[in-house]
C-alpha cells in the first residue's frame, strides 16, 4: 500500500471551448483516510474538478494524482482507484439495480461471480436488496441515489468521490447514507464530498476546501476553519419581549417578534452574564438555538470576501 | 488479475449487456425486419418476380434478390443497433459508467460493435430462414458468404457508432439511415444488376460501398457478382480499418462524450 496522498491536485486548469475559465490553476492535497469536504457555490468549479478527476472532463493544464498515479498520464490505472457518485442520475433506468452493479464491476474487469457477491453485499447495506430485480426507473429518488453509491463501491475504490449525493433526499435516507459512507471511511476509504447541506459537511468532514470562481478560497481543517468564526447569533424563545430592549455591553439584541429575541455576540462572550442580564430585565428564556449553521456562516463570508476582492482587483 | 483478463471481462460485460438489450426489446429489434423482408419477398420476389423470369446466371428474380435483401437487413440492423444503443447511453448519461472505468477505448468500441454484429447476424439468419419458404438456395462459397456478411455488418456497426458519437438528439441518428443508408442500399444492386445500367450510372454505382458488400455476398451464395470479389473484399477491409481508426480517434478525443 503506497504512502502517497490520496489526491494531489497540482495547478489544475480548465477552460471550456466557450472561453469559460472553470478552474484557474487550483492545487490541493487530500490525505489517505480523510473525509474531505469540497464546497462552493453553484458554478464554482467543483463539478469540473470532479469531472477531471474521473476523466469525464479533459483538463487544460496541470495534473492530478490519485495515490501517486497521474490521471493524465496513467488514466486507466488511476480510474481503478476511484469510485464516483455523480450529481446527476446516470444509469440505464430500464436495467435492474443488480445488473447495473454487476455490469459496473465488469467494466472494472471484476469477474461476474465476485461482482454478484459484491452487488448483493452493497445493495443489502444500502437497503436496496428487495429492489434488486426491479427496473431502476421504478425506484424513488432516494433509492436511485443509494443505488449510485452501491454502484460506486463495486470496484471497492480507495478514493470515493461523492458529488452532491444527498440532493433532494429526505432526512432519514440522508442519515442512513451518511452512516454507510462514514462506515466506509472508517474502514479506510478516503472520501471527498461536495454538498450544499453544510451541516453535513461540518458533521462528517475533517478537512475542507472552499472553491469559488475556479480558485481555492480556503483550504484547512474543519476545526481551524470553524475557529475563525468570531461572531455567533443565538435565537431565544422568551415568555415576553419588553417594549424597550436593554442595552447589554458586547451584545446586540434584536426583537424578532413578541416571543423571540436574537442576540449577536463575540464567540468569546460568556452566556452566563447574558442570561443574568436578561433575567435582571425580567426576560425569561424558555429555549435557545444557533441562528445559522456555523460553517454556513463562514462559507457565505469567505465567498463574499473572495468576490469583493475580485471586484476590487478588477 | 492481468490487464488482458480484465479487458476480456469488460468486453464480455458490454456484449452481454447488448445481447440482453436486443432480447429485451425483441419486438423492436428482431420482428420488424422479419416482417419487412417477408413483404419484399412476397411483393418483389413472388408477385412481380414471377413475371420477370431469370435474371443473371440463370437464377430466378427471387433467388437473385435474396442475398441483397439479407445483406440489406444485416447492415441496417447493425447500424440501427449501435446508433440507438450508444446514443441512448449518451442521452441517459449511462455511457459515463464506461467512461469513468479503467476500460480502454478499444474495448468500448469492440463491445458495441460485437453487440451490433450479433443483432445483424441474428436478423440475417431470420431473414434467410424466411427466404427459404419462398425459394431454394444452395450456398456456393460458404467462407466468402460468411466473411462478406461479417465485414458488411462490422462496417455498418462502426459507421453507426460514429453517427451516435456525433448525434446530439434522437433525430440525428435517424438522418443518416434515411438520407444516406437507404438510398445507397436501394442503389447498391440489391434489386438489380448494375450491368443493366448504362454509363455513367454503372461507374457512379461503383462508388457505392454497399454494392461491394451485396455483390460479395451474392457471389458467396449464388456464385455471380457485378464486381471482382477480390476488389469487394479489399474495399470492405479498407472501410473496416478506416472506420475503426476513426472510431478510436473519436473516443480518445472524447468527441461528444467528454468536455
Amino acid at each position: 500500500m503506497s504512502s502517497a496522498p490520496a489526491l494531489v491536485v497540482d495547478n489544475l486548469r480548465k477552460t471550456y471551448g466557450n472561453g469559460v475559465e472553470a478552474l484557474k490553476g487550483i492545487s490541493l492535497t487530500v490525505q489517505p483516510g480523510d473525509f474531505f469536504a469540497l464546497l462552493g457555490p453553484n458554478g464554482a468549479g467543483k463539478s469540473t474538478l470532479i469531472g477531471i478527476l474521473s476523466s469525464l472532463v479533459n483538463s487544460s493544464g496541470g495534473d492530478a494524482q490519485v495515490f501517486g498515479v497521474s490521471v493524465n498520464r496513467q488514466r486507466n490505472e488511476a480510474m481503478k482507484l476511484i469510485g464516483l457518485v455523480p450529481q446527476e442520475i446516470n444509469f440505464n433506468q430500464f436495467e435492474k439495480p443488480f445488473d447495473i452493479c454487476v455490469n459496473e464491476a465488469g467494466f472494472y474487469g471484476i469477474p461476474r461471480r465476485i461482482a454478484a457477491e459484491r452487488a448483493e453485499k452493497y445493495l443489502k447495506e444500502l437497503r436496496l436488496w428487495d429492489k434488486a430485480q426491479m427496473q431502476a426507473r421504478t425506484l424513488s429518488g432516494g433509492m436511485k441515489r443509494r443505488l449510485m453509491i452501491a454502484r460506486a463501491m463495486m470496484n471497492e475504490p480507495r478514493l470515493l468521490i461523492l458529488d452532491e449525493p444527498t440532493a433532494g433526499v429526505d432526512i432519514e435516507i440522508r442519515r442512513s447514507m451518511w452512516q454507510f459512507v462514514s462506515g466506509i471511511n472508517a474502514a479506510g476509504t478516503t472520501v471527498i464530498l461536495t454538498t450544499h447541506y453544510l451541516e453535513e459537511a461540518e458533521q462528517l468532514c475533517r478537512n475542507i476546501a472552499i472553491i469559488d470562481h475556479g480558485t481555492i478560497v480556503e483550504n484547512t481543517t474543519m476545526k481551524q476553519l470553524l475557529s475563525k468564526l468570531d461572531v455567533e447569533t443565538f435565537v431565544f424563545d422568551v415568555t415576553d419581549v419588553p417594549g424597550e430592549l436593554p442595552a447589554l455591553p458586547g451584545v446586540t439584541l434584536r426583537r424578532v417578534d413578541e416571543h423571540t429575541l436574537e442576540a449577536e455576540m463575540a464567540r468569546t462572550h460568556d452566556l452566563n452574564s447574558l442570561f443574568a442580564a436578561l433575567t435582571a430585565h425580567g426576560i425569561t428564556v424558555t429555549s435557545m438555538r444557533n441562528k445559522t449553521n456555523r460553517l454556513e456562516e463562514l462559507f457565505v463570508r469567505l465567498v463574499e470576501q473572495g468576490r469583493n476582492g475580485q471586484e476590487q482587483a478588477a | 488479475m492481468s490487464n488482458a483478463a480484465a479487458n476480456l471481462v469488460a468486453l464480455h460485460t458490454i456484449v452481454r449487456r447488448e445481447i440482453v438489450r436486443i432480447l429485451r426489446i425483441w419486438t423492436q429489434t428482431l420482428i420488424p425486419p422479419a416482417i419487412t423482408m417477408t413483404l419484399y419477398f412476397v411483393i418483389f420476389g413472388k408477385l412481380i418476380g414471377s413475371r420477370i423470369g431469370t435474371i443473371q446466371g440463370g437464377y430466378s428474380y427471387m433467388q437473385y434478390i435474396v442475398p441483397g435483401l439479407v445483406m440489406m437487413s444485416i447492415i441496417t440492423n447493425s447500424y440501427g443497433n449501435i446508433s440507438s444503443s450508444f446514443f441512448g447511453a449518451k442521452f441517459s448519461r449511462a455511457v459515463e459508467e464506461m467512461l469513468v472505468s479503467p476500460m480502454p477505448n478499444w474495448v468500448i468500441l469492440a463491445g458495441y460493435v460485437t453487440g451490433a454484429v450479433v443483432r445483424g447476424l441474428a436478423v440475417g439468419v431470420l431473414v434467410l430462414c424466411i427466404a427459404l419458404f419462398f425459394t431454394s438456395l444452395h450456398v456456393q462459397h460458404p467462407l466468402i458468404t460468411f466473411a462478406s456478411v461479417l465485414l458488411g455488418s462490422v462496417i455498418f456497426s462502426l459507421a453507426g457508432f460514429v453517427n451516435a458519437v456525433y448525434a446530439k438528439k434522437f433525430d440525428d441518428i435517424a438522418l443518416v439511415p434515411t438520407f444516406v443508408l437507404t438510398p445507397l442500399t436501394y442503389l447498391g444492386g440489391v434489386f438489380y444488376s448494375i450491368q443493366m445500367l448504362g454509363e455513367p450510372w454503372q461507374a457512379i454505382s461503383r462508388i457505392n460501398p454497399i454494392l461491394y458488400m451485396v455483390n460479395a455476398f451474392r457471389y458467396g451464395v449464388l456464385g455471380i457478382s457485378d464486381v471482382q470479389v477480390g476488389v469487394a473484399f479489399a474495399v470492405m477491409l479498407g472501410f473496416v480499418v478506416a472506420l475503426t481508426a476513426f472510431g478510436l480517434h473519436l473516443l480518445k478525443r472524447g468527441v461528444g462524450l467528454r468536455s
